[in-house]
């Protein structure tokens, strides 16, 4: 008897924390930017500004790779099609940063859409190296075409944005860093919005079994390449940022590098987590510039070492964490009547 | 819509009569020329397949067969350099598994498919989701026809093989086939499901085509009215159910080659 | 003259392309074999293209153990490779295993900077290869010739033992069939450390052979990744044939193409690969029909 209330009373936890936990992620971020808004240093405050550029490419590589299902590094093409696209606008003076981002996300969007053409016909570790493919070209093709990039130096004096016509330009740390921490939250949440309800479920079939879905009539691959041209919007507004934060590029800026960053960010975050791929994007930035500080110009050294742990200490992400803890938990304390999690009675709604 | 008209000498003929044919093409599958090679071995050499809608057609044969090459084939999901298939009266050689899922061809799978994450009844809801306005059966309506009701909020990763079986065959009923391709439907199951499964085949509309690939003798004998046997990749017999049943010859095929699996059910 | 310059790197284009194609040989049949990317394939040329830079002094013995050191090298990075991928298998396993290799190259080729500096390093030949012979009426190096000769070499012995022995025959019957090897008893487990442990040695042995005609840097281990796949893609996924044909090919439009027209050189090679995706008839492994 007392047993069946105190399973009672976890079930009630248990629903207490499902209804919890996915507002624990936002509310924990605002409460993180508040507090470095609020911090004096304006230094902190343009470092944390510059990483919501990688958060938004990290968010764009993790609705291809966790919810399309195809593990891609080629996001940067869209990515530098934004940063590229915005940094023109603002140089031949259009200040509107609502232009700027819209602008952004649309050629994100016809890149990656001509890229989703080959890539989305594939599955796997094939669309990881043709992605890579893609990540070298956007390298080469940022450090050739010097009319548009400005070759290897980059393009340096961009003239800041205005939020509205009549407003001074966006030059304030503390108003950048605010600006692209709204712009980002606000994408991710356009995002998720979008990959919810109906498209979810459709896309969960298609990665869970391809063959059955196209039996059933979908068509699994338009499917798929929609989702990437979308993905690419999101990558685009992230390189919009990028112009924003840093007002200047370099073909660095959207190399190999960033592409390896943000898929590390998406391992680390739980692959089919799209605020797992900020927080994941923000712990691999702030590693990066810590360590950066002791071992400057070995950023690749750390990089390839994050992946190895992410790889062999957090199989699924830090989405996994709290389910693997529970099972390692129940490994030291067996249950006393103890039907396992993959039994069916639990009865977990996938949405 | 053009409407071909294909007739091709078999080596074997099959013994369906001139008339089957108009009906194949307005609402079944007529496939002729059908040659499929898996490096240089031979899979299946067809010289034509047709079943119509009322159809009840099974493909039986020794393992390697090529029975489910047959059945791919016809879906989509293996596509074929040679031969023509037409549906309806439309050449559909061309057209990939998702269309001819949309344009009215259902199959179940040997392995049967699911998709692990989802619900059961989320995977019946994909499965109808180009009829999802006007069903003609609800998927809660169509768990009740397979007998699993109870298990609709559990993800189908964690049901039984026969469970499993039944969810491919609610799924692939959910997208209103005209044609309905079986690949071993039986296979694996329990006396009981078994039983289960007979009920919803014999209970099918008469107007559908169904194409049955089954080692399961009883399975045939209560659903088929047509059999072909086929024998490495080529047809050997093909005839009324009782007629193939009573073949000799048949029987011979089957314990001389992967007898053992006939022999045992 | 300027033919001639064409002429020249032209043979350079060949003796590269068959060095790429002894390294991509092993690539593709890693992955077709066992399904492991390997992102490290290309830092494991530079491995080699460094041990052989470094050791090579000039004498001939040097040059035989810069050879052979290198060798050995990328053959033990494929063993680091094969001890690591080995263990993640599983639904998720070949993602993991592609993502452990580029975690590996990014360090691997920081680490190469730091031990060997950020230089274009260029090994000391003997000098009796350092002029040039005269072949039907064109003067060559002498030096890509003799690569040229030992890539052919190479190539040959490969495809002997792919193809005429037994651990060959098994190799292939892995990338036909895991399950019917696992058949017969042997682990495919095994072939697959081996596959990549001979990759990794063919790797550097590429590296060292590389090293005269282009030199090693920072950037040989992405360029020559990036070579290696699309030859890889190019010929056809897992196919030994189908990239010895891409690689040469691969190998002409990297050296021709990098006089002839400096700014496309790369869009051709990726140009022809988007373009051998799209027309391809047959499926290729990973492809789905649409």
């Amino acid at each position: 008897m007392s047993a069946f209330t105190h399973a009672r009373t976890s079930d009630r936890i248990r629903l207490l924390l499902r209804r919890v936990l996915p507002w624990s992620a936002p509310v924990l971020a605002a409460l993180g930017i508040a507090a470095v808004v609020a911090w004096p240093d304006t230094y902190l405050h343009a470092t944390a500004a510059r990483m919501f550029p990688l958060a938004l490419l990290a968010v764009s590589v993790c609705v291809v790779t966790g919810h399309a299902g195809l593990p891609t590094l080629g996001q940067v093409a869209p990515y530098a099609a934004g940063a590229y696209t915005t940094a023109h606008l603002a140089l031949h003076g259009v200040a509107d940063a609502a232009l700027h981002l819209l602008a952004a996300a649309a050629a994100g969007a016809m890149v990656a859409a001509l890229v989703g053409v080959v890539l989305a016909r594939y599955r796997g570790t094939v669309v990881l190296m043709l992605s890579l493919a893609v990540a070298e070209l956007t390298t080469i093709t940022a450090s050739q075409w010097r009319t548009v990039s400005g070759g290897t130096d980059g393009l340096a004096g961009i003239p800041a944005p205005r939020l509205l016509p009549g407003l001074p330009p966006l030059l304030d740390d503390r108003a950048v860093l605010l600006y692209a921490a709204a712009v980002a939250a606000t994408a991710t949440a356009v995002a998720m919005r979008l990959l919810g309800g109906n498209r979810q479920l459709l896309l969960s079939a298609v990665r869970g079994n391809e063959a059955r879905a196209a039996a059933s009539g979908h068509r699994v691959t338009t499917y798929l390449w929609v989702v990437h041209a979308g993905a690419g919007a999101v990558a685009g507004i992230g390189g919009a940022l990028l112009i924003h934060t840093h007002r200047w590029i370099t073909p660095a800026d959207v190399g190999f590098t960033s592409a390896a960053l943000a898929l590390l960010a998406v391992v680390i975050g739980g692959t089919a987590s799209l605020p797992g791929a900020v927080v994941g994007a923000v712990m691999v930035l702030g590693v990066r510039d810590v360590v950066a500080v002791d071992l400057p110009g070995h950023a690749p050294l750390l990089l390839g070492a994050l992946f190895v742990a992410a790889v062999y200490l957090l199989p699924g992400g830090l989405t996994a964490l709290p389910a693997r803890l529970r099972r390692s938990l129940r490994v030291l304390r067996p249950p006393a009547n103890g039907p396992d999690t993959t039994a069916p009675h639990m009865s977990r709604r996938t949405s | 819509m053009s409407i071909v008209r294909v007739d091709a000498d078999d080596r074997v003929p099959s013994r369906r009569a001139s008339g089957d044919l108009d009906r194949a093409h307005s609402g079944g599958l007529v496939a002729t020329g059908l040659r499929h090679a898996y490096q240089r071995l031979t899979v299946l050499d067809l010289d034509s397949f047709t079943v119509a809608p009322g159809d009840r057609h099974a493909i039986i044969g020794p393992n390697g067969a090529g029975k489910s090459t047959l059945l791919n084939i016809l879906a989509g999901t293996t596509r074929t350099r040679t031969g023509t298939i037409t549906y309806n009266g439309t050449v559909i050689t061309r057209r990939g598994a998702g269309w001819r899922g949309r344009a009215g061809i259902g199959r179940t799978f040997q392995h049967p498919a699911v998709y692990p994450d989802l619900t059961v009844l989320d995977g019946v809801r994909i499965g109808g989701w180009h009829h999802r306005r006007h069903p003609e059966r609800t998927p809660l309506e169509l768990l009740e026809l397979v007998g699993l009701t109870d298990y609709a909020d559990y993800p189908a990763a964690a049901l039984s093989h026969g469970h499993r079986r039944m969810l491919d065959l609610a799924v692939a009923l959910a997208g209103q086939p005209r044609v309905l391709l079986l690949d071993e439907p039986a296979a694996g199951l329990t006396d009981t499901e078994t039983g289960r499964l007979l009920q919803v085949l014999t209970g099918l509309p008469g107007w559908m085509a169904i194409v049955l690939v089954e080692h399961h003798m009883d399975v045939v004998a209560a659903v088929a009215d047509w059999i072909t046997v086929l024998h490495q990749g080529r047809r050997h017999t093909d005839g009324p159910a009782d007629t193939v049943r009573a073949d000799p010859a048949v029987a011979a095929l089957y314990l001389g080659h992967g007898g053992d699996d006939a022999a045992r059910r | 003259m300027r033919v001639d310059a064409y002429l020249m790197s032209a043979v350079d284009g060949i003796a590269y392309g068959l060095l790429l194609a002894i390294a991509a040989a092993g690539l593709t049949v890693s992955f077709g074999a066992g399904g492991v990317l390997n992102l490290a394939h290309g830092t494991l040329i530079a491995l080699g293209g460094y041990v052989a830079a470094a050791i090579s002094t000039g004498t001939w013995a040097s040059l035989a153990a810069a050879v052979a050191l290198a060798t050995v090298a990328g053959a033990a990075g494929g063993g680091v490779l094969a001890a690591a991928t080995a263990r993640l298998r599983g639904r998720r396993g070949h993602l993991d295993q592609a993502l452990l290799t580029l975690g590996i190259a990014l360090i691997g080729a920081d680490l190469l900077t730091i031990a060997f500096g950020p230089d274009v390093l260029r090994p000391q030949l003997p000098t009796a290869l350092d002029g040039t012979a005269t072949v039907a009426g064109h003067r060559y190096p002498v030096d890509r010739l003799a690569v040229l000769g030992i890539a052919v070499l190479i190539a040959a012995a490969g495809y002997v033992v792919l193809h005429h022995t037994r651990a060959g025959r098994l190799v292939w019957a892995t990338v036909d069939d895991r399950a019917m090897v696992a058949g017969i008893g042997v682990n495919p487990a095994v072939v697959d450390a081996t596959v990549l442990v001979a990759a990794g040695a063919l790797a550097g042995v590429a590296g060292a052979l590389t090293t005269p005609i282009l030199g090693v840097g920072p950037g040989t281990a992405e360029t020559t990744l990036l070579l290696s796949l699309v030859i890889v893609v190019c010929g056809g996924l897992g196919s030994v044939p189908g990239a010895v044909i891409a690689a040469v090919g691969v190998g002409v439009v990297q050296t021709v193409g990098v006089i002839a027209v400096p700014a496309l050189a790369p869009y051709l090679l990726i140009a022809a690969m988007a373009v051998v995706l799209l027309a391809r008839v047959s499926p290729l492994q990973g492809e789905v029909g649409s």
